[in-house]
């Protein structure tokens, strides 16, 4: 090892380790808190919208979900479809849906025209209420009245984003529902068909797709469009744990599957605006993380500049009998590497240990998702090496600025 | 050993200049302890900064055993000190984060010596400086006295072929002074060559040869024979 370096090594310890506990406790202090920044920032921004994610595939599309072929009204042969399902042995529980566009009306009774009819469009779904509940869990969602039961007849689960009452929407082309709560009479239109029904619970979630949708029991949804050939709509599926969805989804097609429907994973179904806007958040994290990092590297020079400055005169010494220039600039580097690490170190273990953790039990309430940390092992690892660099460097300027100023003027003061 | 030629210091400070030393001319040979002697500001202190290449001189020649210093760059003096010259500070310049042994260690261990045989060699120093039992102390823990025998140890371990002291003894009592000298006396007997300034004419008188300094030059020089040199 080159002499430099050993010697480097000799005096960056011991200074660390004689050095106050209180200086190296703050500096190392700030150290956590720039490698929080740069990591939880950006990793809150992805989280969000990762969170956002997370819920539209456990709260509707399940790991993979069979729908209908593009040209088609329906899934052809469903039965076909659900008999490869119960005995596919990756799949741990699916729920068949039956779909269909329509409109809830409130206050018809009362209404003396046509015009002051409340009117929401919405899509109709026809669940299994207890297959529904297995994968998506859909009464978890219920924050007023009850769950569907199969036995319901004229009964629905309406969204909450219907109800004025609930989410106030202002917006153009949107309706909603005035005046409709748990046990309200609604009539439901799908085309020329036509039924009163009774409002048996509030749905709300932060996943669009559940809190704009009504809720029927299959059979009473497949009677009101007539769909008698069991034609389903979707086929949301949770695998078993430990299983492939691509791997599921390719042996799925292999078994014919996809002669009737196409069958996605969730990666395959993600809109594409959703990956860009993760992508575009994890950009402005990174920038806001760069602002921290360029902080934090003014905050390290400072301080081992200080620390440099302060110990101008024993640099000076060291020079003096002999030390060379270049020794005393490693053992500062040294010294920022420590820091460093320690920072980082201390941060991943709160990261990983302490925040994701914490977070995942107690998601951040933003008003369109519960955000997460998304932090990845190789994301977090090249954070850590970039300020380790950063540190690296700022620590080594101003001890090459102190280094390289006269021996004399050093030991003395001047 | 050591020849100087018409060595100058100036210092300027804008329009101010100053000069310091004025063409001193200077010889010393191995072996040899020679005492610095003069007032404040007489130009004694800058002129061992020149010799022992802590500084740069204006003009003039500085020759250490046929070395002109002027032709090497700051990286071979640095080197240079490390391996031939030891340098005893007034105010001890000890390295606050080192014990006594690592402070002494640390010069042989940049020479690549291994960390076991530095801090042995260390460790005989320190003991024949009296500080056998306070090897393992921090400078802040020592009394000035011990501190300064401390830095002698550190000078002298890697055997310099000159050993430059500045006021060694300032700021120490009579008895800590006293044990200093006597350590300066003794390895003068071991045939280290010493150049020191001093401010006391009772330690001065210790050495072989007194220079006196006024006004940037040598104004008088004086031999005394204490009879106790290796030859």
């Amino acid at each position: 090892m080159p002499q430099f370096i050993r010697i480097g090594f000799y005096l960056a310890l011991r200074q660390i380790r004689r050095a106050s506990k209180w200086t190296t406790g703050l500096i190392i202090f700030v150290m956590i808190l720039t490698f929080l920044n740069l990591v939880v920032v950006s990793g809150l921004l992805v989280g969000l919208i990762q969170g956002s994610i997370n819920a539209h595939k456990e709260q509707y599309f399940g790991d993979i979900t069979i729908s209908k072929l593009d040209k088609k009204d329906y899934i052809e042969n469903s039965p076909f479809i659900l008999n490869v399902l119960d005995n596919f042995k990756d799949v741990d529980v699916y729920t068949p849906r039956y779909g269909q566009g329509g409109v809830v009306e409130a206050n018809y009774q009362s209404a003396a025209k046509e015009s002051e009819i409340d009117k929401a469009s919405a899509p109709f779904s026809g669940i299994d209420p207890i297959k529904e509940d297995e994968v998506t869990h859909l009464s978890k969602r219920i924050i007023e009245g009850e769950y569907l039961v199969p036995s319901d007849y004229d009964k629905i689960l309406i969204g909450s984003m219907l109800i004025k009452k609930y989410m106030p929407i202002e917006s153009p082309g949107f309706t909603q529902l005035d005046n409709v709560g748990v046990g309200s009479k609604v009539r439901i239109k799908i085309g020329t068909t036509t039924r009163e029904v009774i409002v048996k619970g509030i749905l709300k979630s932060k996943v669009d797709t559940v809190s704009t949708q009504v809720f029927f029991v299959d059979k009473e949804l497949r009677s009101l469009i007539g769909r008698q050939d069991y034609g389903l709509s979707t086929i949301s599926i949770k695998l078993k744990p430990g299983s492939d969805p691509a791997t599921v989804r390719d042996a799925l097609l292999r078994a014919g599957v996809g002669q009737y429907a196409k069958v996605q994973t969730f990666e395959d179904g993600e809109p594409k605006f959703l990956k860009d806007i993760q992508d575009t958040f994890a950009l402005l994290g990174n920038m806001i993380s760069s602002i921290g990092l360029v902080v934090a590297s003014i905050t390290i020079f400072i301080v081992i500049f200080i620390n440099a400055i302060t110990r101008r005169k024993f640099i000076g010494i060291l020079k003096g009998i002999g030390i060379s220039g270049r020794t005393i600039e490693v053992s500062y580097l040294f010294q920022s590497i420590f820091y460093a690490l320690c920072g980082s170190g201390i941060g991943l273990v709160i990261l990983y240990f302490v925040l994701i953790p914490y977070v995942n039990t107690h998601p951040i309430d933003f008003p369109f998702s519960d955000g997460i940390i998304v932090a990845t092992p190789y994301g977090t690892f090249l954070r850590v090496a970039l300020l380790v660099f950063a540190t690296m460097i700022a620590g080594y300027i101003p001890a090459r600025m102190i280094v390289r100023r006269n021996t004399l003027d050093a030991i003395l003061g001047r | 050993m050591i020849e100087v030629k018409k060595l100058v210091k100036t210092y300027i400070d804008g329009d101010k200049v100053t000069p310091v030393l004025k063409e001193v001319d200077f010889k010393a040979e191995a072996g040899e302890f020679i005492a610095i002697m003069g007032r404040s500001g007489a130009g004694k202190s800058t002129f061992l900064y020149q010799l022992s290449l802590l500084d740069e001189p204006t003009s003039g020649e500085i020759i250490i055993d046929d070395i002109d210093t002027h032709d090497m760059t700051a990286d071979e003096k640095t080197q240079f000190r490390l391996t031939e010259l030891g340098y005893v500070f007034q105010d001890y310049a000890l390295l606050p984060d080192l014990t006594a042994k690592e402070n002494v260690a640390l010069p042989l261990l940049m020479q690549g010596k291994s960390k076991e045989e530095a801090y042995s060699q260390a460790k005989t120093a320190l003991e024949k400086a009296g500080l056998g039992h306070r090897i393992d102390f921090l400078p802040s823990q020592m009394s000035g006295g011990e501190q300064q025998r401390v830095s002698i140890s550190r000078a002298v371990a890697h055997k310099p072929k000159i050993l430059f002291a500045d006021e060694p003894t300032a700021n120490l009592d009579n008895y800590s002074s006293g044990l200093v000298m006597d350590m300066f006396k003794e390895l003068h007997k071991e045939g280290q060559t010493i150049i020191m300034v001093t401010h006391e004419p009772e330690y001065g008188r210790l050495a072989e040869r007194l220079i006196r300094f006024d006004d940037g030059k040598i104004v008088g020089e004086e031999l005394i024979d204490h009879g106790y040199r290796k030859n």
